[in-house]
């Protein structure tokens, strides 16, 4: 019982940590790893600037949507 | 030739270094200038015992958090993954620091005011009964709760900051540096901390997470950066400058609705 209440409060406070009120970022940067992990392997010049330019896109729709809340 | 390429390399190890000493010490600053408000205001309402002696043992339990966990990462997780979970974790980290930051410096969204939590937490912590003597049980956990909750962000940090770049004990040295000097600042002024410019301060801890989470997230999933650590400074400069054009873009914006509104 309480290790279960343990590892409840553990769980959330890592959810609360990675997604909290951003889920957009935890969701995007799982996103960006895993399509630039794919293009490093086929086209890894082109990686060096795709990834870059997705977390600039993600911080702008973070933006977006925190414009929106607001 | 290889001389000058070795000493150029060296050059950019060092700075990468300073860079993760800096941001570990400014994102410490940053939080722990929101844990002292917590401290002052049990301090001053329940005792100076019971807040200070709360403080110190959350700093111990996140001490031994870093010391337990830090070294058994290293030797548990191979590097290529550690740089890959770590990078996503600073990435995350970062784009929530640096998004809110923007948000707040455009006026989009209200700035943390320290003068009003502290009033806040003065008036909260009044109403509770207070104990003749001896340690105050409420001002005892509420400053432990409030150090170590912002604490754990900075243990996150320097463990992410430290690991990736190798130097666990100069983001150890830049976070216990920033606690000892905003504890001699808070110390010193007491209830002025609204005098800190804390946004600024998230804005640059933010726009260095990013690119540090860039910089090692890319590395463990395979890129090799053009002039390996030097390159740190390019993506900083990128993001500063997308920060840049977004705080002006978006306060040029509110300024505009608000003159729409008043028309």
């Amino acid at each position: 019982m309480r290790l279960g209440h343990w590892l409840a409060t553990f769980g959330r406070f890592w959810w609360e940590f990675i997604v909290g009120d951003t889920p957009e970022i935890a969701l995007g940067v799982a996103v960006i790893v895993i399509a630039g992990w794919l293009v490093a392997k086929s086209a890894p010049t082109a990686a060096l600037v795709v990834v870059p330019l997705a977390i600039i896109a993600l911080l702008v729709a973070s933006l977006r949507r925190g414009l929106n809340a607001a | 030739m290889a001389d000058r390429e070795g000493r150029s390399h060296g050059v950019a190890r060092v700075t990468a270094t300073v860079l993760v000493g800096l941001a570990v010490f400014a994102a410490c600053a940053v939080e722990m200038v929101e844990a002292l408000t917590i401290v002052l205001a049990a301090g001053l309402t329940r005792g100076w015992r019971s807040a200070l002696e709360g403080s110190a043992l959350a700093v111990l339990v996140l001490a031994a958090i870093v010391a337990a966990v830090g070294p058994a990462l290293i030797h548990l997780i191979p590097m290529s993954v550690l740089r890959v979970v770590v990078g996503s974790l600073l990435l995350v980290l970062g784009l929530q620091w640096l998004g809110k930051a923007i948000l707040r410096a455009s006026g989009h969204k209200a700035l943390r005011d320290e003068v009003a939590i502290y009033k806040r937490e003065v008036t909260r912590l009044s109403g509770l009964p207070l104990r003749g003597s001896g340690r105050d049980a409420a001002g005892f956990v509420i400053s432990f709760k409030g150090v170590f909750l912002e604490g754990l962000e900075v243990v996150m940090i320097v463990l992410t900051l430290g690991l990736s770049s190798g130097n666990l004990g100069v983001a150890v040295i830049g976070a216990g540096s920033a606690v000892v000097l905003v504890g001699i600042v808070g110390a010193v002024l007491a209830r002025q901390l609204s005098e800190v410019p804390e946004n600024s301060m998230k804005m640059g801890v933010g726009l260095m997470l990013v690119t540090f989470g860039t910089f090692w997230g890319g590395e463990g999933a395979g890129l090799q950066w053009p002039g390996a650590d030097l390159a740190l400074f390019g993506l900083l400069a990128l993001y500063g400058v997308t920060a840049w054009v977004a705080v002006g873009l978006l306060t040029r914006s509110r300024r505009q609705s608000g003159a729409a509104e008043t028309t």
